[in-house]
């Protein structure tokens, strides 16, 4: 499998070590009960790196995030950021890092303003409340009150507490979940700020296109494994080709009203006993792979998607192919590779399948 | 910034108190719900002068030997009128003329019938000419701190506090514990200890307001006496507001929901509001409860204000009550401490 590939980026860093890095996960291990929410990963952040952490929910992106932070104890393994540990230095890493967590919900009565002196007087120090107003764009919102705030705004008050420490590390656990486009958007904007001004930071995320612009670096998580990392332009390498054409043919008219042997030339083997799924789904695969620039074919629920290289020669010729088979295309699309490619090859599944 | 406004402990207790003080329902519970109790219950038990006591008698002879008793108010009317009158209750006692003598009919077992019965048959017997063998005088005890206000006011400071302390810390930790504000606050570098002692430095601030508001208007409008050191009187309040702001503590240590926590202060607080005092004598329950309901932290606290008010008690003399309270605030406070969920 070309994921052994990103694991291969993966050792390479390893055998940096882990001194240099902003944050170090070495055979991270968690189990809740009898779920093992974080099953063994090594991952590392390099300082001024933009990481992403993407996957489904129930992946253990969270859990593993909040290790980080220092909210949840790890069972097995290593965690050392800015080359210090959370047995031994809770105090000193509190004060250097800065977090917005899922779901934190400020008391609707105290003012912008408020919440952020609050915030402001836990650090030994950081930036004035002026400030993190300043970079979270709440210039307007200052006296409002939390309880009269949209949700980008909240979202982006909560970024303002996690930055008025003037944190080295920080982290963001779906900052961006629930927020109409256009407040992603614009949260967006100030994380690409963030990352300009140099700032390292992990974000966990089950959008691949917000891992897709923001981050450096990408691990893909699913059930507590990291099933894939790298720059999210590598990841989409490893699909093998640069565009995904999906297409579905006509499901034949359904047996009860035309016997099978009154159908077109679909297949020479199909009988009356063959099962209909066989029937409908008639798509020779292998004529479609053997297309030049076509990667690799996958049926997905009556949708077939071909990875494809070359789309501009490689289109006219799948048409063709089909065309040939007999069979009438009732859906056809093309889109570049995605993240969600990634996932979908990994593991068969779509990202929000859950 | 000035170094006040970057002090973690200062901001903690000045949010708090900004939050408590800019919810409506807690201005009124706090504030206005005693005061307006404690008006109700000025007025239902209002000293009211001597109570005069309706008779009936069936001759205008009776009726007027009645009348110069001052204590009672009779009516003339015959006996079957007088027996209706009695049954529904218009009526204490009904004097009937029967022959030279009197008949005197009435309730034994109501204390007012039977006073009416002595009375006037004293009317009766004097009017006819008979003398006091000994002559006697009255000397009339109208006492300011033996009244029902000057009783309830202590019990209702003290249920107040208890209130006031325990739904502020109750209910704003499980509220910041299922707003997630908890878990929040715990990641960032905020030390623990000031989270809870910011709780406990605002409740002192709301208690200087909440005390001055209710014994004020108490002086004020009802007279009640202050007997003892009011500084001392102070320093009760103070220890009754920690106690039970660690039993507040306590109770919201690891509830998840409000309905959780609100059910778990009910039960808490329910025994103490019927066995500690606040509006009748706990010693009117039975012995064999008594060590009970004296070791429970509102009996101590009731019992140290209305030993300070209305009669004067130093600190001193009341260490029993204020040993109990502390052991109150101490041994909940241990607890708290050790099981409480920050998420």
């Amino acid at each position: 499998m070309s994921a052994e590939a990103n694991y291969g980026t993966n050792h390479t860093s390893r055998d940096r070590g882990c001194d240099a890095a902003a944050l170090c996960i070495r055979g991270l291990r968690k189990s809740f009960a009898d779920v093992r929410a974080v099953d063994g990963i090594d991952l590392e952040v390099q300082v001024g790196e933009c990481f992403g952490l993407l996957g489904p929910n129930g992946a253990g992106k969270t859990t593993t995030i909040e290790i980080c932070e220092g909210l949840t104890p790890l069972d097995e393994g290593t965690v050392e950021l800015l080359g210090l540990k959370w047995q031994t230095d809770a105090e000193e890493l509190r004060q250097r890092i800065g977090m917005q967590l899922q779901e934190t919900q400020f008391p609707d009565k105290l003012t912008v303003e408020e919440v952020l002196r609050l915030f402001r007087s836990f650090y030994r120090r950081g930036i004035t409340v002026d400030e993190s107003i300043e970079m979270a764009q709440l210039e307007e919102k200052r006296r409002s009150r939390v309880g009269g705030l949209s949700g980008g705004q909240k979202q982006r008050l909560a970024m303002a507490t996690a930055l008025v420490g003037d944190p080295e590390l920080l982290f963001l656990d779906e900052p961006t979940t629930g927020l109409d486009p256009q407040a992603r958007r614009h949260l967006w904007d100030l994380v690409e700020g963030l990352k300009e001004a140099g700032r390292t930071i992990i974000l966990t995320t089950h959008y691949m296109e917000e891992a897709e612009r923001l981050c450096d670096r990408v691990a893909i998580m699913d059930h507590g494994h990291v099933i894939a990392l790298g720059t999210p332009k590598e990841l989409i390498a490893t699909v093998g080709g640069e565009d995904i054409v999906e297409f579905a043919v006509h499901s034949q008219v359904s047996e009860a009203r035309t016997p099978p042997h009154e159908q077109g030339p679909v297949r020479g083997d199909t009988g009356p006993e063959a099962p209909s799924m066989e029937v409908n789904s008639g798509v020779d695969a292998a004529a479609l792979t053997a297309i030049p620039g076509v990667q690799s074919h996958r049926r997905d629920d009556g949708v077939h998607q071909l990875s494809v290289s070359e789309l501009h020669t490689a289109v006219p010729r799948i048409f063709a192919a089909l065309e040939e088979q007999g069979l009438h295309l009732s859906e056809f699309r093309t889109h570049s590779a995605t993240l969600e490619d990634v996932f979908v090859r990994l593991t068969g599944r779509n990202l929000r399948d859950e | 910034m000035s170094s006040l406004e970057l002090s973690s402990l200062y901001q903690l207790t000045i949010t708090r108190l900004k939050l408590t003080l800019r919810e409506p329902e807690a201005i009124f519970w706090i504030f206005v719900f005693p005061i307006v109790l404690a008006v109700g219950l000025g007025i239902a038990f209002r000293n009211r002068p001597p109570e005069v006591l309706p008779v009936g008698a069936t001759t205008p002879q009776l009726v007027q030997a009645l009348a110069a008793d001052s204590g009672l108010k009779a009516n003339e009317m015959d006996e079957a009128a007088g027996l209706h009158a009695m049954a529904t209750g218009q009526i204490v006692l009904l004097a009937i003329q029967a022959g030279d003598g009197v008949t005197y009919r009435y309730d034994e077992t109501n204390p007012d019938a039977r006073t009416a019965r002595l009375l006037a048959d004293r009317a009766i017997q004097r009017a006819a000419g008979r003398h006091d063998a000994v002559t006697a005088q009255n000397q009339l005890v109208r006492e300011i701190g033996s009244r029902y206000i000057d009783f309830v006011v202590p019990g209702l400071l003290g249920m107040n506090l208890m209130g006031s302390a325990m739904w502020g810390l109750g209910f704003s930790i499980v509220d910041a514990r299922q707003k997630r504000l908890l878990k929040r606050m715990v990641a960032s570098p905020m030390p623990r200890w000031q989270y809870l002692t910011g709780y406990l430095l605002s409740r002192l601030g709301l208690l200087v307001i909440e005390v001055v508001v209710l014994l004020g208007f108490a002086w004020l409008v009802f007279g009640v006496p202050f007997r003892g050191p009011l500084w001392q009187l102070g320093l009760v309040c103070v220890i009754t507001s920690f106690t039970f702001s660690a039993l507040g503590l306590l109770v919201a240590s690891r509830a998840k929901t409000m309905e959780a926590v609100s059910g778990l202060m009910n039960l808490v607080m329910f025994p103490m509001w019927i066995l500690s005092g606040v509006f009748f004598s706990a010693a009117r329950f039975p012995a064999v409860v008594q060590p009970f309901i004296k070791a429970l932290p509102l009996t101590a606290a009731i019992d140290a204000m209305r030993g300070n008010m209305l009669q004067g008690t130093q600190l001193g003399q009341m260490m029993a009550p204020i040993a109990i309270m502390l052991a109150w605030l101490v041994l909940p406070f241990a607890v708290a401490l050790r099981i409480f969920r920050w998420r």
